[in-house]
Parts: structure tokens; C-alpha cells; sequence
């Protein structure tokens, strides 16, 4: 069932990378992987590598929930590793046989790009183990506030995504409700061809439609209740603050920069 | 043969994972044809999950499910024929209708049964006759309809499959009172038209009274399973699961606390009222 | 004192409907009293409920809140801020995803201070015994839960009045009376007017007035011993009588004379007792 599908990557905690200001997550986030593609040596990698289990360990997250975050990408990084592998060109050919050869410049070049996805991924997923889908909205919001001013309709866009991630585990029970029923109707999901398995998810997605409408209906009206007016003259109960340890981990994003870039000119 | 036997029957959601719950615990269970039965318990006592593997939807972690004594699991074929012969009424169920007319749509079960079209136009007419719905309707959209009007149209579209076992899940959650009282009636008469047997899913005592069998669902077990009269005479149990009793159950226990010799086992308000009659120039006897 | 809702006349047509939603509906609810609205569907029990925050204005008629006429949108917010509206489904008025963010809504809308938000929303929680919650993800309560998170989603407005529509039709016995036993202690600790709309008569039974209503119109109006007790006229309108009236009723057409007033269980049971003598 699809109940059984553990949600949302957010591991509750009160570390201090938890407590950071969403923002200055974010901020960093973006700056990381910057960083990323700024990396073209061994030493680099090791310095990317080292800082990432550094605030892993901080955030306790464990090392296999990063592995298990991974899971999903694994086509994709085995594929972007054999692509490197075996159609990169040079002269210093490692192995040969037949139409395969792989060269050192292949060899090098699979296990950095392999890295560098990898690294991508976990960092992004370090960002979203250690804080709720709510505050990353609510830091978004705030960063983008200047667009405002472009008459960019911030707050309604975050309230827009507020309710979506409220709504993600509400839909999903009605799916499986739903499709229980139809299923108890004789529906059959699983055999047929393909324009028959699409056929037959109609009786799923139409009432599921029906459904989040009448849902979004109900919910435009409850808020209307509750004085909903746009974003305009609002406030709001948890404000932002940046602390003093937003400022270390500017600090240390600053150093991680800078080590990357130092890495890169010494080639080591 | 009973129609249903359920076997050592053990379901647990999210195993391996912090989220691991055992829904049913165990359970052994027989339904006779012929009966009606209601499944009572508490949201979260398992009743959704046992009625799930009634009809295959689910499949158990251990146990099983006999239905005339054939192992509704034993195979693919198995499943399916089982998800035929056990309708399953799920609740609220118009949020399930789809069809652009009614007809249509209560003829998807027994489409889905590949049935030749006369055999199809047969149990349509039948199957909205016994919930009351008019033939005249019948090219509605059924998204057009009252809300009571949907939920007849969706479970004749169970109904048309014409199950042996009708399993229906909170029939009447939030149907006036006039609408529920006229459900019940017409799935009861479906049953003795049709020598069906009801399993009823409630939290609703006045529900359950029109049963000849309550079982009582807590935390993935069976905690109560017999007539209307044994199960409430054990007032203090449901209770104490935090379940409803039926309000001459209460009134009978609270005139016994005061010495009214009222006896055990009463649940119907007319028992009660002949109960109560019966004492009458006897002084109200202390027990 | 003067009523706290004052409903004149008010007359409703729904676009495209043959017949109104409301047929000259007159009422007076005083600040403080428990009301319970019964009615089969398609009464107008929620369409009414709907004009008491203007979310449906009159067609011919008035609503006054406090004094405040609802067809003014000067006094929109106001109104809406006196008159807090819990629905059926708890499931489709929570906005966010954390339990006390969204009993924030609502004073977060009004712009009131961060303090003084911090403040409502512990004793709007407090006040429906979900504090202990305020950090779960409401899709992980109960039904029963819900609903309370959502009756101190309105509460958080600081409203006077509290216009319940079928909370309880999707609820669990247990959830029901965690929702009616909140409501009956707002109204009688924190003196909030609450009109409960509802098909259960056991909960109507609490209240301290009865209202039925009929195609659009308030046919019966009572303290609910009165109304109870004319049972065939309620069964003549789609609607049952509480259990206990129905055993009194059936002892009394035997001959005894059991008063017909006793509602709840306890009360019924002991007038049966004195009754037997």
C-alpha cells in the first residue's frame, strides 16, 4: 500500500544544523554546490567529502540514511559513471579489448563525475533531513521577498506550497482509498497493455480530480473563515532571526570555499 | 461449511521501519452464510484491515482467509475471484463514482466481471431497485446527485456484482437520520431478498442491535464476539474500550446500580420498556 | 441584554435552485447559550449557519452580528473574527502541516503581534486539550483531534460566537464527545455563544435551546425537554427523538406516567425508578 512509503526526509532533531536559520541553509546549500563544480582535484574531493561528514555527524544523521537517500539515483550515477568510463578519449589507454577501451583520462574522469553527483545529492539531502519542508517555504519566502516589490505574489506562492506538503499525505490516503475501492469493484491495475492500464486508471484519477477539488472548495472557504485576505498585513507567530551561529556557518562555508579554491590552484 | 473462515490471520503495516504497527493481531474468526454480522470497534482497532483481506485487497503477513473453504490466496486467480464473490462497501463510498451516468457506473463491477450485456442490464436494474433508486434517473451523472443519493448509487454498484458477502464499512457515517434509518432497511431487505449474508462495520449501537452477531474489535484482537445480548452484557468492557453503549443498555445498568431489577443482556429500547412494565406494582424489586 | 445574533426575515435562493435555501427565517441567540440546530438534510441548517460570518449574504432579510450588519463589507473582518465557523470534514480545514503553525492562521492574517499570537494559539490549544499536540502533524491525529485543532484554529481569533456545522458526522462515539465536550465547555467556562448544528440528538439533548428547521424554515424552537417531548411531530419532519424520550414515550402509552422531560440516561433512569415507585 502506499501508506507503506515513509514521507517526507525530514528527521526531526535539535542539533545545531537543525537550528540554523532555514535561510542561511539554504544560502549555503547554493554555495555548495557552486563549490562542487569549482572542484577539480583529489584534494578537493577530500575536503568536500570530509566537510559533508563533519555536519553529518553534527546533524546525527546516520551514515546509512545518506546511503539509503542515494537508493533511488543509483541508475543514474552507475550511468553516468560507465558513459565517462568508456566513451572518454585519450592516449593513455588502460585497458583494451575489441571495441572497449578504457583510459586513465576515462577512468579519472567516471570517478569524479560519480563523486561530484553523489556529493550533490547528499548535500541537497542534508539540507532536507535536518529541516522541515514548513521552514525551507518559509526561508524561501523571506529570501525571495525583494521579487515583491516585482509584484511577484511571494507569500501566496509559499502559502501555495504550505498546502500542498499538508495536503501530499491527505491525497495520498485517498489514493489508497480509492483505489481499494475500485479494486473491490473487480479493477484490474496490473495486467493489460499499456493504453488498457491507462484506461484502466481512470476510475482512479477521476475521483481522486473530483476529490481535491471539492478538498481545495471546503479548505478556500475554512481559510476565508479565518480571515484570509492575501499576503498583504500579515504577520507571523515564529519570525526569523539570524543567530550567532548563522554567522559560524557563514564563516565555515566561507572556509570551505576558500580551502576549494586554494586545492585548485596548488593541483593537489 | 461456514462461508468465511479466517485462520491465525496477522497483518502488520510498515514492518522494518519505525512506523511498524500490527494492525490485526492473530485472529481466527467464522462467518455463516445467511447472518448479519457487525464488526464494532474503535478507528484504529483493525476493522478496515480485516475486512481489507476479505476480499484480497490485502494480503495477510501470516494466516489466511477460507471462503467455502478455498484459500483465497492460493493463487492470482484465487484473489480476483474472491474480490467477486466478497463486495466491500468502503467508506463514503460516492467519493468513488466516476461514470458519466449512473447506469453506467453501478455496470463497472459487473463489466469488470466480463458478464454479456443483457446479464449487465439485469443487475443494474436490480441491483438500483434494492437501494431505492429510480430507473428513470438512470442517465444522471451521478456527480449531479444529493449526497444520499450518491452513496445508494455506490453501493449498488457493489451490489450489481451480487456478492455472497456484503461487507460495507460505516454505511450511514453522516446521513440524517430519516436516510440512515431507510438505508438500513433496504440493505436488510437486499440480505433476506437475496439470502445474502451483511458483515456491518460500526461504532454505531443502534446499527449494531439490528445484527444477530456483534464482534468487538481492540487493538488488532477480537476482545467480544456473540449474540446482541451476551456481548452487551459485558457493558463495563465496552466501556472501557471507550466504545458507545446502546442507550437502553445504559439505562438498564443505571436502573440496576439503583436497585431496579431490570435483567442483564437488555440492548433494545422495546425490551427494555417490556422489561420495565413487567416490574411495574412489583415496587421496582431490588435485585 | 441584547442578542448577540439577530436574524430578521432572511430569505435565501441558491443560483438555479427552484426553491429557496431559506424561507423567512427569524432568530435571536443570546450571547452565552448553547443552541443545537437540528434538521434533515437539505433543511437549510448550513446555509444559515453561512450567513452568520458572511459567507453567504441575505437575498431579502438581515443578519446582525453584535449590532453589525453582515451585507456591510466594512464590517467583513469583524464579523468574521466574532464568528468563528468549524465544517464537517477536519481533514479540509487545516492548513498547515504542523498543529500550532495552523492555529496561527487565522491571527497571523489579522496581523496581530508575534507575542501575542504565541500567546493565543497555547491557550486556544490549552482550551481544547491539544497543547500537548502543538508539534505534531495533524495528519497523524484522529479524527476527533482534528476537529478540535480546527475549533482553536477559530478560537485563536478570540471570536464570541462559534457556529458548529456537523462537526461531529465524521467522527468516531469517542471523537464525538471529545469535540461536543469541548464546545459545551467553551460555552459554559469561557461564556461563547455555540450554535451546534448536528444530526445526533444525544448532543442536542446538551444544549440549552433546540432549533429544527424545515425546508428553509425554523418550524420548532424550544428548550429541548419541550421539543423532545413532541415526538410525533419531530418524526413527522425526517427526524428521530432521542432513545430516552422514545422509552418514556413507550412506558408512559402503557399506562405509566414517567415525566416526559428526563433526556439524558441518568435523568431517565431516575424518573423510570420514581415513576415505579
Amino acid at each position: 500500500m502506499l501508506k507503506d512509503i515513509t514521507l517526507g526526509q525530514y528527521f526531526p532533531g535539535d542539533t545545531v544544523v537543525h537550528r540554523l536559520d532555514p535561510r542561511t541553509k539554504l544560502i549555503l546549500t547554493v554555495v555548495y554546490i557552486a563549490a562542487l563544480f569549482l572542484v577539480n582535484t583529489w584534494g578537493g574531493y577530500a575536503l568536500v567529502i570530509a566537510a559533508l561528514a563533519a555536519v553529518t555527524a553534527v546533524a546525527h544523521i546516520k551514515p546509512r540514511a545518506m546511503l539509503r537517500g542515494l537508493k533511488p539515483l543509483v541508475f543514474i550515477i552507475v550511468f553516468t559513471g560507465l558513459l565517462n568510463l568508456f566513451f572518454t578519449r585519450g592516449d593513455d589507454v588502460l585497458f583494451q579489448w575489441r571495441f572497449i577501451h578504457i583510459t586513465y583520462t576515462g577512468l579519472n574522469r567516471a570517478v569524479s563525475m560519480v563523486l561530484r553527483v553523489m556529493l550533490l545529492v547528499s548535500g541537497t539531502f542534508l539540507l532536507t533531513y535536518t529541516t522541515s519542508p514548513l521552514a525551507i517555504t518559509d526561508g524561501l519566502e523571506r529570501l525571495l521577498s525583494p521579487l515583491n516589490k516585482l509584484h511577484v505574489p511571494v507569500y501566496e506562492l509559499s502559502l501555495m506550497m504550505c498546502i500542498a506538503l499538508r495536503f501530499i499525505p491527505t491525497l495520498i490516503e485517498e489514493t489508497d482509498r480509492i483505489m481499494s475501492a475500485q479494486k473491490a469493484r473487480g479493477a484490474d491495475l496490473e495486467t493489460g497493455t499499456l493504453p488498457e492500464r491507462a484506461k484502466a486508471l481512470l476510475p482512479l484519477l477521476i475521483p481522486l480530480f473530483i476529490s481535491a477539488f471539492r478538498r481545495a472548495d471546503e479548505l478556500a472557504l475554512a481559510m476565508e473563515c479565518r480571515c484570509y485576505n492575501g499576503g498583504q498585513g500579515r504577520t507571523r507567530m515564529k519570525e526569523l532571526r539570524m543567530a550567532g551561529r548563522d554567522a559560524v556557518a557563514f564563516i565555515l562555508g566561507g572556509l570551505l570555499v576558500a580551502g576549494i579554491l586554494v586545492l585548485r590552484r596548488l593541483g593537489i | 461449511m461456514s462461508l468465511i473462515e479466517i485462520r491465525g490471520l496477522t497483518h502488520v503495516y510498515s514492518r522494518g521501519t519505525p512506523f511498524e504497527k500490527t494492525a490485526i493481531d492473530n485472529i481466527n474468526l467464522t462467518i455463516e452464510a445467511g447472518g448479519a454480522v457487525a464488526l464494532i470497534g474503535h478507528t484504529g482497532s483493525g476493522k478496515s484491515t480485516l475486512i481489507s483481506h476479505l476480499n484480497a485487497l490485502l494480503k495477510p503477513d501470516s494466516g489466511t482467509v477460507l471462503l467455502d473453504g478455498e484459500d483465497i490466496f492460493a493463487s492470482k486467480a484465487a484473489m480476483r475471484a474472491a474480490r467477486f464473490r466478497v463486495g466491500v462497501v468502503f467508506q463514503y463510498p460516492e467519493y468513488q463514482l466516476f461514470e458519466e451516468t449512473v447506469a453506467a457506473d453501478i455496470a463497472y463491477g459487473p463489466k469488470n466481471l466480463k458478464l454479456p450485456q443483457e446479464e449487465i442490464g439485469r443487475r443494474v436494474r436490480e441491483a438500483a431497485a434494492f437501494v431505492g433508486f429510480p430507473e428513470d434517473r438512470f442517465d444522471r451523472s451521478p456527480l449531479e446527485l444529493s449526497g444520499g443519493q450518491k452513496r445508494r448509487v455506490a453501493i449498488a454498484g457493489v451490489l450489481a456484482m451480487e456478492p455472497e458477502l456484503l461487507v460495507l464499512d460505516e454505511p450511514t457515517a453522516g446521513l440524517d437520520p430519516a436516510g440512515r434509518e431507510d438505508l438500513l432497511e433496504k440493505l436488510f431487505a437486499w440480505k433476506n431478498a437475496s439470502g445474502g449474508t451483511i458483515l456491518l462495520v460500526t461504532h454505531d449501537m443502534s446499527i449494531a442491535n439490528r445484527c444477530d452477531r456483534l464482534i468487538v474489535m481492540e487493538e488488532g484482537r477480537i476482545a467480544l464476539d456473540g449474540t446482541p445480548e451476551a456481548v452487551f452484557a459485558h457493558s463495563d468492557k465496552l466501556l472501557s474500550i471507550g466504545l458507545d453503549l446502546p442507550a437502553a443498555a445504559r439505562i438498564a445498568g443505571l436502573l440496576r446500580e439503583q436497585g431496579v431489577a431490570v435483567p442483564q443482556g437488555v440492548y433494545a429500547i422495546e425490551q427494555l420498556a417490556a422489561a420495565i412494565l413487567a416490574l411495574r406494582g412489583k415496587g421496582g424489586a431490588p435485585c | 441584554m441584547d442578542p448577540i445574533i439577530r436574524v430578521k426575515n432572511l430569505t435565501y435562493v441558491y443560483p438555479d435552485a427552484d426553491r429557496p435555501a431559506l424561507d423567512g427565517v427569524d432568530l435571536d441567540v443570546m450571547p452565552g447559550s448553547f443552541v443545537a440546530v437540528l434538521g434533515s438534510n437539505g433543511s437549510g441548517k448550513s446555509t444559515l449557519a453561512k450567513h452568520l460570518n458572511a459567507i453567504l449574504l441575505p437575498r431579502e432579510g438581515k443578519v446582525l452580528v453584535d449590532g453589525m450588519d453582515t451585507i456591510d463589507e466594512g464590517n467583513l473582518l469583524p464579523i468574521r473574527r466574532k464568528v468563528g465557523m468549524v465544517f464537517q470534514n477536519p481533514d479540509n480545514q487545516i492548513v498547515a502541516n504542523v498543529v500550532e503553525d495552523d492555529v496561527a492562521f487565522a491571527p497571523e492574517n489579522l496581523g496581530v503581534d508575534p507575542k501575542e499570537i504565541r500567546r493565543r494559539v497555547d491557550e486556544a490549544l490549552k482550551q481544547v486539550d491539544m497543547y500537548d499536540f502543538r508539534l505534531h502533524a495533524p495528519h497523524l491525529l484522529s479524527g476527533g483531534q482534528k476537529q478540535r485543532v480546527a475549533i482553536a484554529g477559530v478560537l485563536a481569533m478570540g471570536p464570541e460566537v462559534l457556529v458548529l456545522d456537523e462537526p461531529t458526522a465524521m467522527l468516531d462515539p469517542r471523537g464525538r464527545r471529545e469535540v461536543v465536550s469541548a464546545a459545551e465547555r467553551l460555552c459554559r467556562e469561557k461564556g461563547i455563544t455555540v450554535l451546534l448544528i448536528t444530526h445526533h440528538m444525544d448532543e442536542a439533548v446538551r444544549a440549552d435551546r433546540v432549533l429544527v428547521m424545515d425546508r428553509g424554515r425554523i418550524v420548532m424552537d424550544g428548550a429541548p425537554a419541550e421539543i423532545f417531548a413532541r415526538a410525533d411531530e419531530l418524526r413527522a419532519l425526517q427526524l428521530t427523538v432521542p432513545d430516552t424520550t422514545a422509552l418514556i414515550e413507550k412506558l408512559n402509552a402503557a399506562g405509566m406516567a414517567v415525566p416526559a422531560g428526563a433526556l439524558t440516561p441518568e435523568a431517565c433512569a431516575a424518573a423510570i425508578k420514581e415513576a415505579l415507585g
